[in-house]
This record gives C-alpha cells, sequence and structure tokens, in this order.
C-alpha cells in the first residue's frame, strides 16, 4: 500500500531551480533513502513532503494518504507534521531548544496532538526514552540538552519524533554528527523502532554504505533531479547510470606508494601526555588527561594515521607533536634533529615551515576577509622576506597550479569556493613552505565523496613528489586504508593498537579495533 | 617544490582589494552623494578663512599688493588716522579701496565668526538680509560666519574623538580578547572601575579647574569614549581566536601581533564598523551639548551649541536655531549615509 507518492514534484527558490520534476513513492512500512552529494537537493525534496520551506516555489503533488499536502491549509499541515510525519535533523544539539528539558520538549509534542495532561504527557515522555534506550530515563527528562551526550541526543530527538507514532519518519543525516560506532547503535534503534511500529522510513544520506546496509529501496539524486531508483540490492550490483557508478567507485582504494627502506627519520616522540586543567567549583582544578603515554615515529615519505572516535584526543596529539596545543604538553618530541619539546616556542617559529597543518573544515580555516593570495603568500612573505614581490606572486601562481587550481583566482575572497576547492587552498596554503611534515587533521571529512576521492588521490600525488610525511587523523577507517603505511588507534587518549596498516585493519587484535571496522561497514547491522 | 622550472604563468588582471571596496562603496548611491557632498562641505570648511572673513583676500592700496588675510595692517597704512588694526568694514576704509587705482577682493561673505557688525542697519540679533545672509546673532555677528566655522569644529571634534576612541578601544578590547585568561580578568576588573567614575561631574570640575578648551575636551571624553567599543571588539577576538584560520597562522609561524594584525583584527571589526557613523554622531551632539550647556569649548569659539543656546534665548530670532537645526540634522543624516555604504563596502561577501 503506498503511503506516500510524490508526483513531479519541483522546487525553486526565486530563480534557481532546486528540484527539478522528482518523482517517487514510499510504502506503509518501507525503508525509502534518498542518496547525493551536497546541493542534489535531497533535503529540500525532504522538507517539501512537511511543507518547512516557506519561501520555496513548489509545483507537482505530494499524495500522503491519497490526499495532496501541497493543497493543504495552514492549520492541517500543522496538524500533520509532528503526528503523522515527523522528522529528525543532522545535528541534534541545535535541533533541540536549549532552555528546555528532554522531558518537556517532548511531552510538548503529546500536548500539542493528542491533548494528553502535563502529567501523563511526562510520564509518555519518560516511557519514550526508556524506549530509546537512554539509560536513567527518569533523570534525563530532567536534563538539558548539553547535559547529554551526541548520541543520547539523537535519542532523545528520535523519541520526540516517535511520540505521536508517525506514519512516515523523515531522517535527514540523522548519523552523520556522531561516532562509528553511535552511529550504528542509532541505525540499530531506528531498525528495531521501525519494526515495531510498521513506520516508514525516508532516509536522507550522503552515505552508501549505510544506504546498502540500512534502506529497502533507494533513490539516487542529482542537481536536483532523481536519476535512478531501484531496489538496494540491485542497484547496488547493477547501477544503470553514470552518475551512480561514479558515486559507488568514489570508494578510496590503496593510493600511497611505500616510502624508501632508509628514509630518514623526521619525527620521534616519546611518552607524549597532553592534559587540561579544568576549573572546579571556585578555587579547585581538576586535571583531565587527553593524551597518555603515547609514543609517535615518522620516517620522510612517511604516513601515519591516528585513527579513533571524537574525545579519544588524536587531534590534541596531532597539535601537540607540532607544538601547537593549548594543552600541558609532557614528553620529548624530536623534528629533524631538534628536540623541539625542549625549545621556546619563538626558537620553533624557523622550523614552523617544515610543519603545516590542515584543518577538517575548509570553511573555517581560511580568513574570510583575506585573498586567496594574501592567505596562501603569508607563509612564504615570513620565513622567505628577501622574495620580491614578483617571485612571491609567482610562487604563489606555481602552488595554486600544482593543487590544481588556477592562478587567475588568486585575488578572490574563500566565500566564492567550494569545500573542495577551499580544501586544495589550504592544502597549497602549506605546501608552499616546501614542508617535510604536514598534519592532516580529518582533511576530507567535510567533503562529498567524489571531492574527498579528488583531494585524497592530491595528496598521496604530492606525498610521492616530494616525500612529504603525513600524520593523518581521521575516523574514517576507509580513508586510514587507502592513505596512510601504519596506523595507530586510540581510545580515552591511550594507544589501543599500533602497527601497519594492512595488518591492523585486516585482523584486528584489539576487541575495540573490531569493533570499530565493524561499526564502519555497518556489517552488524541486521 | 621548484617554482624557478615551472612555466611563466600569464595572470589575469584583476582588481586590487582596495579597489574592490571603492567599487562596492559607490554601488551604494546614497551613501556615495553624501560623502561627496559632506566632503565639499568639509573642504569649504577647512578653508573658511578663504570664504568668509572680514579682511579682503588680496588689495592694492596705491601700487602695492597686500594680503590682509594673511598679515594685519594698521588703518595708517590705508590713509587712517590710528596705529590700530584696519576695520575692512569701516565706510573709510572701504571708500578708501574704491579709489581711482586701489582695489580689494573680498571673500564671499564679508564676516568672520567674532565679527561686530557695527555698521548693521538692523539691531541685533538682525533677520537674514543681503549683507548677513542668515541674519545676525543676539551680539551682531553673522550667523553664516559662525554656522561655518562651527560646522568645522564639529567636524574636527568628531573625527579626532571616533579615531582616537577607535584606535583606543581596539587597541584594548584586542589585547583583553586576544589575550584572554588573567590580562582579561584584571583589564576587565579595572574597566568596571573606570566606568563607574561619574563622566559628567568630572566634565564639570576640570572645565571649573582648567580653561575649557578644544583639547581638554578632546581628552576628557576620550577618557570614557573607548569603553562601550572595547566590549565589542573584545567580545569578537575572543570568539574568532580559536578559529582555524587563528591556529593555521600560528602553524605557519607568525608572531602573536601578526596574527592579531592580520587575521583577528580584519574579522573582528563588524562592530567597530557598524557603529562608526553613530559614533561620529554621538561626539558631534556630545560637543553640542556640551556648548549648549555651557561646559564646552571657550565663548568666543563659534559652535553649534552655543547657536542653539542663543536660538533658545532669543525664540523670535527663528533664523538662529532654525539654521542651526539644519545644519545638524544634514550633517548627522550625510554620516549616517556614509556609514551605511562603509559597512557594504567593506563586507567582502558582496559582489563588486
Amino acid at each position: 500500500m503506498t503511503l506516500l507518492q510524490v508526483n513531479h514534484l519541483s522546487v525553486s527558490f526565486g530563480d534557481t531551480t532546486v528540484v527539478d520534476d522528482v518523482s517517487f513513492e514510499i510504502a506503509a512500512g518501507e525503508k525509502f533513502a534518498l542518496v547525493g552529494e551536497s546541493g542534489s537537493g535531497k533535503t529540500v525534496s525532504a522538507l517539501s513532503i512537511l511543507r518547512l520551506n516557506p519561501d520555496a516555489h513548489l509545483s507537482g503533488s505530494i499524495l500522503f494518504n491519497g490526499e495532496d499536502i501541497l493543497q493543504k491549509s495552514d492549520s492541517a499541515m500543522r496538524g500533520l507534521r509532528g503526528k503523522d510525519v515527523a522528522m529528525i535533523f543532522q545535528e541534534p544539539m541545535t535541533a533541540l531548544n536549549p532552555l528546555f528539558t528532554i522531558g518537556n520538549q517532548i511531552a510538548e509534542v503529546l500536548m500539542l496532538h493528542e491533548g494528553l495532561s502535563a502529567a501523563q504527557a511526562a510520564q509518555r515522555a519518560v516511557a519514550l526514552l526508556e524506549k530509546t534506550g537512554i539509560p536513567e530515563p527518569v533523570r534525563r527528562a530532567l536534563s538539558y540538552p548539553h547535559e547529554l551526550s551526541g548520541g543520547q541526543r539523537q535519542r532523545a530527538m528520535i523519541a520526540m519524533a516517535l511520540a505521536c507514532k508517525p506514519k512516515l519518519l523523515i531522517a535527514d543525516e540523522p548519523t552523520t554528527a556522531l561516532d562509528v560506532t553511535i552511529q550504528v547503535q542509532i541505525l540499530e534503534l531506528l531498525n528495531q523502532l521501525q519494526r515495531e511500529d510498521n513506520m516508514a522510513v525516508l532516509m536522507i544520506t550522503h552515505d552508501l554504505n549505510l544506504v546498502r546496509h540500512f534502506a529497502d529501496r533507494v533513490g539516487v539524486m542529482e542537481h536536483g533531479k532523481l536519476i535512478e531508483t531501484g531496489n538496494t540490492q540491485e542497484l547496488f550490483s547493477a547501477p544503470k547510470k553514470s552518475y551512480t557508478q561514479k558515486l559507488l567507485g568514489s570508494h578510496p582504494h590503496k593510493l600511497v606508494a611505500e616510502p624508501a627502506p632508509d628514509a630518514p627519520a623526521l619525527l620521534q616522540a616519546e611518552q607524549m601526555r597532553c592534559s587540561f586543567s579544568i576549573k572546579q567549583g571556585w578555587f579547585k582544578r581538576r586535571e583531565f588527561v587527553a593524551v597518555d603515554k603515547v609514543d609517535v615515529s615518522l620516517v620522510r615519505g612517511e604516513t601515519l594515521g591516528i585513527v579513533g572516535e571524537s574525545g579519544s584526543g588524536k587531534s590534541t596529539l596531532g597539535m601537540a607533536l607540532l607544538r601547537l596545543s593549548v594543552a600541558k604538553t609532557e614528553g620529548k618530541i624530536v623534528f629533524d634533529g631538534h628536540e623541539i619539546s625542549a625549545m621556546q616556542s619563538k626558537q620553533i617559529r624557523p622550523l614552523r615551515a617544515q610543519m603545516q597543518v590542515v584543518f577538517q573544515d575548509p570553511f573555517a580555516s581560511l580568513s574570510p576577509r583575506r585573498t586567496i593570495e594574501q592567505s596562501v603568500g603569508e607563509g612564504l612573505a615570513l620565513h622567505q622576506p628577501h622574495l620580491s614581490q614578483q617571485a612571491l606572486r609567482d610562487a604563489i601562481a606555481a602552488c595554486l597550479q600544482e593543487v590544481g587550481l588556477s592562478p587567475d583566482m588568486m585575488s578572490r575572497y574563500p566565500h566564492e569556493f567550494s569545500g573542495g576547492q577551499r580544501q586544495r587552498i589550504a592544502i597549497a596554503r602549506a605546501l608552499i613552505l616546501k614542508p617535510a611534515l604536514m598534519l592532516l587533521d580529518e582533511p576530507t571529512s567535510s567533503l562529498d565523496v567524489s571531492v574527498q576521492l579528488q583531494v585524497l588521490e592530491l595528496l598521496a600525488q604530492l606525498q610521492k613528489k616530494y616525500g612529504l610525511a603525513y600524520l593523518f587523523i581521521s575516523h574514517d577507517l576507509a580513508v586510514i586504508r587507502a592513505m596512510s603505511h601504519r596506523v595507530i588507534v586510540m581510545k580515552d587518549g591511550c594507544v589501543v593498537e599500533s602497527g601497519a596498516t594492512a595488518s591492523i585493519l585486516s585482523s584486528p587484535q584489539q576487541a575495540y579495533t573490531q569493533k570499530l571496522l565493524a561499526a564502519a561497514t555497518y556489517s552488524t547491522l541486521s | 617544490m621548484n617554482t624557478m622550472t615551472t612555466t611563466p604563468i600569464l595572470l589575469v588582471k584583476s582588481q586590487a582589494p582596495w579597489q574592490r571596496v571603492w567599487n562596492r562603496f559607490k554601488q551604494n548611491r546614497r551613501g556615495y552623494w553624501s560623502l561627496l557632498i559632506f566632503s565639499v562641505l568639509f573642504v569649504i570648511s577647512l578653508f573658511a578663512e578663504l570664504v568668509s572673513n572680514d579682511k579682503p583676500l588680496i588689495a592694492s592700496y596705491q601700487g602695492q599688493i597686500v594680503f590682509p588675510v594673511l598679515h594685519d595692517y594698521s588703518e595708517k597704512s590705508f590713509g587712517g588716522d590710528f596705529d590700530s588694526p584696519a576695520d575692512y568694514l569701516d565706510p573709510f576704509i572701504k571708500e578708501q579701496f574704491n579709489k581711482k587705482g586701489n582695489w580689494a577682493i573680498y571673500p564671499l561673505n564679508h564676516y568672520r565668526y567674532d565679527t561686530l557688525n557695527y555698521f548693521a542697519k538692523v539691531p541685533n540679533p538682525s533677520p537674514p538680509t543681503t549683507e548677513n545672509w542668515v541674519g545676525t546673532d543676539d551680539r551682531g555677528r553673522d550667523v553664516f560666519a559662525r554656522l561655518l566655522y562651527g560646522f568645522r569644529i564639529s567636524i574636527l571634534f568628531g573625527l579626532a574623538l571616533t579615531i582616537t576612541g577607535v584606535v583606543l578601544g581596539v587597541l584594548t578590547g584586542a589585547v583583553q580578547g586576544y589575550f584572554a585568561g588573567r590580562t582579561d580578568l584584571f583589564f576587565q576588573r579595572f574597566m568596571e572601575i573606570w566606568g563607574s567614575m561619574p563622566e559628567l561631574y568630572l566634565l564639570i570640575i576640570f572645565s571649573s579647574i582648567f580653561e575649557p578648551s578644544f583639547m581638554v575636551l578632546l581628552i576628557l571624553l576620550s577618557l570614557f569614549g573607548w569603553m562601550g567599543l572595547s566590549d565589542y571588539v573584545r567580545a569578537d577576538f575572543l570568539r574568532n581566536r580559536h578559529l582555524d584560520y587563528v591556529q593555521a597562522a600560528r602553524a605557519l609561524g607568525l608572531s602573536n601581533w601578526q596574527i592579531i594584525w592580520r587575521h583577528v583584527m580584519p574579522n573582528s571589526l563588524t562592530p567597530v564598523v557598524t557603529f562608526l557613523p553613530f559614533r561620529m554622531s554621538a561626539a558631534i551632539l556630545a560637543l553640542t551639548s556640551l556648548d549648549f550647556l555651557g561646559l564646552g569649548v571657550p565663548p568666543s569659539t563659534p559652535s553649534l551649541g552655543e547657536l542653539l543656546a542663543q536660538g533658545k534665548n532669543n525664540l523670535d530670532a527663528w533664523w538662529i536655531s532654525v539654521s542651526t537645526f539644519l545644519v545638524l540634522t544634514i550633517t548627522l543624516l550625510l554620516l549616517t549615509n556614509i556609514g551605511d555604504a562603509l559597512r557594504n563596502a567593506l563586507d567582502v561577501r558582496r559582489k563588486a
């Protein structure tokens, strides 16, 4: 039985059409996934089902239970939202109101749609939280969003969405902001709840791996058009459209060659320990150890992958190795023969050209008020002050070309570039100093899959050409597999396991590593 | 990477950042015209001595070229009886220059801000006449001349107070926000103490100790004017210092001051630019109100506030208050428009 039928839906904002003639249907109790890269119109399509994009011009028809949603009055829509069709969002921290308790927010839905009294609604809220597997639901109902962990917040969002037993649940990238092991738990929960209530789920995601293990049917979107729909099994085994094939083929394979066997050591760190002192009460301070007893060694031309979930201390370790961390750092660090752990920050400055950083978010890592030329050229002008204006410009242009950008983009500002282009600019800024070591802190995790592969290929190619050594921090095991020679797995500031990438990822010895690997492939999902 | 071996690259000529700022500024027609009008008025007022003066710009007396604007000449040198500075509005001196062979070129308006028109045909305050275009005040001084000189003082005072306030505010805000921690803690306490001093009382006390002058007022108002801005700049610095691009700059090896100047500052100036026109207007109004209350610049100095006070005291002399009111309103309006355009111009996200 068809629950939702979208016919020739087009959505436009002003003159730009973001969704173009999209048709699909979802049966009751079915799990349907919309896949696509950012900007492909998948979220806008989903929001149109709830008519939550007031500025948009919608055409076509959306039949829900045989009634056209686009013809309904606003008050009828309000009765539908949250009751028959519910939605959960990507970032539960911003989707929940920070000034109300979780229980309060869930109860609000119940009082609104089911006319329950406050006391009844509060009881139901606790029951719902219990159903989503939050420990101590009574206490948690009285907590504010910031007091919960990311996974718990998303569970609370789900409890809120399920409060009125909706027939259709729209999940917009529900697990993207979460750690891999939590992702699996949330998907497991969605699976279980979906089966219990025979609810239909519209999953919006960019993660093909997730789709493969979660959805019954898939629709692939590109530039606002739904280019292919089909059963998950069929679509993954025999994609018809070239774009789908490209998406499926964007999985990074091994990209790096082995470093020379006699490569000299570049970075040697022993017994690294990083700690923060956290205020507790008025005068007391508590020490929080972010990294403990970690040894790191790296030769020229080699990539060391650092894997772990958020909060495992991998970024702190990376920054501490370059003496950029604000944490209190102990341990001996030798970089290229200099013991930088014993040097003043002023003494390290000349060495900074040798060690560079590329950050995760290319939108935040470039100053919005400086042109590309200023951003990229800054380091070179600092470390080689004798360069003439013309030589500087030539070097910038050459470096931009090297990372695959056109030099005539120099005078533009960061906001004029796409995410992938910005990450290339950030790489150019680091590369222009001809460093020996680059710290790559999740350099591809905010990029689309196809762009991600391009950036990884660029990094591998640069490593081959200049013999760069990389410290590659990532939570994505597929990326680590493609990029790194050796890997260390971190949990709660300590190294769980370390060794050659191939052996660790094919036969992990520690339970934690095994759990990470299983979560990354969603293979445990029922 | 070897830059020497790469092929030379032909760069597409593109506009320099400042060129683009100017283009964006010009896009706002209202702001652009306001700036033009304001600049013209300001430049004219800077040369007020050549526009409105009681001395001829240049004159020829018995074959000798003299510059009365630059030098004082005694009445004797133009055939008078006394060894006092010549009064060029005196019909006798005027007569002398009208004689054959002598000539004099007068400025547009024949009065300085402190010129008393002893030869007016109407009692003071005189309504607008062909002699005194906007009339005179109750002491017989030309209102147009006083407006022109008063406008100049107001704008100069506004500019000076705005610039010192912005420089001090941005500097203190930057130091507190960037270094944070203990520096911030102590500076904030200092500001709380400093800010709790009664500004107006101090002004009244100081104006009775010192002879109130332009500089004294400027210093006194500057001592307190920076605090409002400092808080906003501090907040923006606190937010921006943790962003990735600041970390990246640190990774490049830049020093703290270089990071502040090149990276954090340009991204923290939004409140400064937003408040700029309002600060300028507030500074002008501060001087005007102090003058109105009699706490401002010394009595003989031309000022808009003193004119407003005159207007209040001589309500039937409508030309005093109406003209001053118009000058003030137009000035503040022009400044607000310019500020609007400036804010758009400095927003790099806008298309040039």
